[in-house]
C-alpha cells in the first residue's frame, strides 16, 4: 500500500520524494522527506544583482570587436574604419524596429556601455582585502574623504611654512570657481562606483568647500577641478543681429515670431515708405479687419518709425489673429538691429519681445470642453 | 575549529581564519615540503618566549609620562571599573597608574605582535575625529586596515550579507578611543566580544574596560598620547611581519640544507 502511494506521488511532477539519510552516531535511521520543487529551487531574488566577473567582461568584448568587423565585412565597409556611428546605422538597417521605445530596439554597444561597472572580488587568495579601509562598508567613498582631508592638512602645513618666513600674504594662490559648479550626487556616485546616501555627499562637498577656503589651495587646483564641471551660459542674452546689405546697398534683417500655430518670417529693409507685403498680397487685402492691421503696425508705432520702414512677410498656420500676433512678433525682433539698446530694453518692457505662451488647451475626457463639465444633473 | 578563546596568547592554529563564512573549510593542498616541521618551527617556537618581539624596548615610563598617558579626566567622569587602575586623584583630575599601564601595555603589544606575526587582520577602531586621520595612515603604513567612521550595525554579526560569502573578519581590534561621539562603549566592543574577536583598547578614565581583552589605562584625548600609541602599534607590527619573513627564510633555508 506504501509502496503504491509513493509510486502514485513520483508520477506526478510536483511532488518528489527526497529520502535523506539522518544518520546519528550510533543510530541508523532513515527518514523519507518530501518536498516540492517550489521549495528546492533556488531563491534567484535574493541573490541580488548578477555578478559579471572580469573574464567575462572580457570575453564579451572580445566577441564584440570580432562582430564589428563580421558586421564592417556585410556592409562592405573598411573593418579598420568602422566606427559605432556606422555600426548604429548598419543595425538599424539590418534590424528595422518599429518600436516606440527607442531603448527597446536591437543595439550593438561596446559591453562597458551596456553591463553596469561593478567592483571585482575586494580580498586575494588569502582572503585579505586589498582595501585599507575595505571594513568601513563605503570604502571608495570613505577613502576620497580621507585623500581629501591629507590634502587640506599638507596645504595648511605649506602656509604655516610659508607664515613662519612670512612669505604668506604674497604667495596667495586661490583656485577660480566661477562657471562650474560641484559634481552633483549621481555624478559622484558613478565616479565611486558607490551608492551614497545625501548625507555622505554633503560632507564630501563641505570638506571640499572648506579646502577651497584655505588660502595657499592652489597647490591642489588640478584635484579640486575633477570634482568641478563646468555651467553652459546661464544667461541667454538676447543676440541682436548686424544689419546686411542687399544688391543695392539697403541695409535690411529679418526676424521669426510665432503665435499659437502660426509661424512667421519678417524681412524689414531701410529707406523704405511703411508699405507691409504678406505672403506676396498688400496687408490691406490679407487682414481686412482693423484689430489685425494694428498688431502689425504696433512695433513701428512704438518706436516711431512708421513711414520709415518696408516689410515683407510670410505667415502660415493658425487664424488671422494668430497670424497677426506672429507677424508682430516678427518684426519686433527684425527692428532690433535698427535701434539702440535703450529702445530694445524699452520693447522688452512693453511685451513686444516676448513670445505669447498661452496655446489651445486640450479637451479631457469626463468633460464637455477642456473646462466646460457636462451638465450637471441632480437626478 | 572555531577555538576563538580569550585567555590564549594567541588565535587558533588553522591555516584560514576560523571566521570564514559561507564557504566549506576545503582541505588544505598542503604545499609546504615537511609540514609539521615548519608549522612547529614557525609558529610554536615565539610562543615559547615571554617577549619574543621585545616589545619591552618600545616604550619606557618616562615616554609615557612625557606624552601625558597618566591624565585621566574630571573625577565626576570616573568609570567604577577603572579604579583599580586610578593612581590617584588631584585637583578633581585622575591620575592613571603608569606602573600598571606599562604591564597592560607591554601585554597587548606583546598579543598584536603574535596576531600579525601570524598574519592575522588587524582592525584600528578610533571615533575620535581629532585623530581620525592619523589612524588612518597609521593603518595605511602598516599594511592593516582601519575604521574611523560610522559603524554600521551588522558590519561583524551580519558580514556575509552585507560583503557576500567568503569574506575573513579581523583577527583582533585595536580601539584608539573606547567611546563613540556620544560618549557611550564604541558597539565594535560588544560585536567583537560576540564574535570571538580579541580586542586590545585604550581605556581612559570615563571607560568601560570589562569586556576589551587587553585593556590599556592610558589617557586618549591628547594628541602626544594618541601619536605615541599610534607609533607604538606601527613599529610592533611591521617589527612583527619582518620577524615573520625572517624566520620563513630562515626556516626556508633549513629545510633546503636539511633535504639536500
Amino acid at each position: 500500500m506504501a509502496a503504491a502511494v509513493r509510486r502514485v506521488l513520483r508520477a506526478s511532477r510536483a511532488w518528489s520524494a527526497a529520502p535523506r539519510a539522518r544518520a546519528a552516531p550510533g543510530a541508523q535511521t532513515l527518514r523519507l522527506i518530501y518536498t516540492t520543487t517550489a521549495v528546492q529551487k533556488r531563491n534567484v531574488a535574493a541573490s541580488g544583482p548578477e555578478k559579471y566577473t572580469e573574464a567575462f567582461i572580457k570575453n564579451q568584448i572580445e566577441e564584440f570587436n570580432l562582430g564589428k568587423r563580421h558586421l564592417a565585412n556585410m556592409m562592405g565597409e573598411d573593418p579598420e574604419t568602422f566606427t559605432q556611428e556606422d555600426i548604429d546605422k548598419a543595425i538599424a538597417y539590418l534590424f528595422p524596429s518599429g518600436l516606440f521605445e527607442k531603448r527597446a530596439r536591437p543595439i550593438m554597444k561596446h559591453p562597458t556601455e551596456i553591463f553596469p561597472k561593478q567592483k571585482a572580488i575586494q580580498w586575494g587568495e588569502d582572503h585579505r582585502p586589498f582595501h585599507f579601509l575595505f571594513y568601513t562598508g563605503k570604502q571608495s567613498f570613505y577613502s576620497l574623504m580621507h585623500e581629501i582631508y591629507g590634502k587640506l592638512l599638507d596645504i595648511q602645513k605649506y602656509e604655516d611654512h610659508l607664515r613662519a618666513q612670512s612669505l604668506l600674504a604674497e604667495n596667495r594662490k586661490l583656485i577660480n570657481l566661477i562657471g562650474s559648479r560641484w559634481l552633483i550626487k549621481e555624478e559622484l556616485e558613478e565616479m565611486l562606483v558607490e551608492k551614497l546616501s545625501d548625507h555622505d555627499y554633503s560632507m564630501c562637498i563641505q570638506l571640499l568647500e572648506r579646502l577651497v577656503t584655505l588660502p595657499c589651495c592652489g597647490i591642489e587646483e588640478e584635484y579640486v577641478l575633477k570634482f568641478r564641471r563646468e555651467l553652459s551660459i546661464q544667461l541667454k542674452k538676447m543676440v541682436i543681429e548686424p544689419l546686411q546689405y542687399d544688391e543695392q546697398g539697403v541695409a535690411f534683417s529679418t526676424g521669426e515670431g510665432k503665435r499659437k500655430t502660426s509661424r512667421a518670417t519678417a524681412v524689414i529693409y531701410d529707406n523704405g515708405s511703411g508699405k507691409i507685403t504678406v505672403n506676396g498680397v498688400d496687408y490691406l487685402y490679407y487682414f481686412p479687419v482693423m484689430q489685425d492691421r494694428e498688431q502689425l503696425m504696433f512695433p513701428f508705432q512704438f518706436l516711431d518709425r512708421l513711414g520709415i520702414h518696408d516689410m515683407i512677410c510670410t505667415v502660415s498656420g493658425g487664424g488671422r489673429s494668430s497670424q497677426a500676433g506672429a507677424i508682430r512678433l516678427a518684426s519686433a525682433r527684425a527692428l532690433c538691429s535698427f535701434i539702440t539698446e535703450n529702445e530694445v530694453e524699452f520693447m522688452r518692457q512693453a511685451g513686444l519681445l516676448t513670445a505669447d505662451p498661452r496655446v489651445r488647451e486640450r479637451k479631457k475626457p469626463g468633460q464637455e470642453g477642456a473646462r466646460r463639465k457636462f451638465t450637471w444633473k441632480k437626478r | 575549529r572555531c577555538l576563538g578563546s580569550l585567555g590564549k596568547a594567541a588565535p587558533s592554529t588553522s591555516q584560514l581564519s576560523s571566521r570564514l563564512y559561507g564557504t566549506l573549510l576545503a582541505p588544505e593542498a598542503n604545499q609546504q615540503v615537511d609540514p609539521t616541521v615548519i608549522n612547529d618551527k614557525l609558529i610554536t617556537e615565539p610562543l615559547r618566549h615571554p617577549d619574543f618581539f621585545n616589545v619591552k624596548e618600545l616604550f619606557s615610563l618616562k615616554e609615557l609620562f612625557d606624552a601625558r598617558v597618566h591624565l585621566g579626566h574630571k573625577k565626576g567622569c570616573r568609570h567604577g571599573f577603572m579604579e583599580p587602575y586610578i593612581f590617584g586623584c588631584r585637583l578633581d583630575q585622575d591620575i592613571i597608574d603608569l606602573d600598571q599601564t606599562m604591564k597592560h601595555l607591554q601585554l597587548a603589544l606583546n598579543f598584536t605582535a603574535h596576531v600579525a606575526y601570524r598574519k592575522g587582520i588587524i582592525l584600528f577602531i578610533s571615533r575620535n575625529r581629532q585623530f581620525g586621520h592619523l589612524v588612518e595612515v597609521t593603518a595605511r603604513d602598516c599594511g592593516e586596515y582601519a575604521h574611523t567612521r560610522y559603524w554600521q550595525g551588522g558590519l561583524l554579526t551580519n558580514a556575509h550579507i552585507q560583503y557576500g560569502t567568503g569574506i575573513r573578519l579581523p583577527d583582533l581590534l585595536i580601539f584608539i578611543s573606547t567611546l563613540n561621539n556620544v560618549f557611550e562603549p564604541h558597539v565594535a566592543i560588544r560585536d567583537a566580544a560576540k564574535m570571538n574577536i580579541p580586542t586590545v583598547g585604550v581605556v581612559d578614565t570615563n571607560c568601560n574596560p570589562s569586556i576589551i581583552t587587553y585593556p590599556i589605562p592610558g589617557n586618549d584625548d591628547s594628541p602626544l598620547a594618541v601619536e605615541l600609541y599610534c607609533r607604538l602599534f606601527k613599529m610592533t607590527i611591521t617589527r612583527a611581519k619582518n620577524k615573520r619573513k625572517q624566520m620563513e627564510v630562515l626556516y626556508g633555508l633549513q629545510n633546503k640544507a636539511d633535504s639536500s
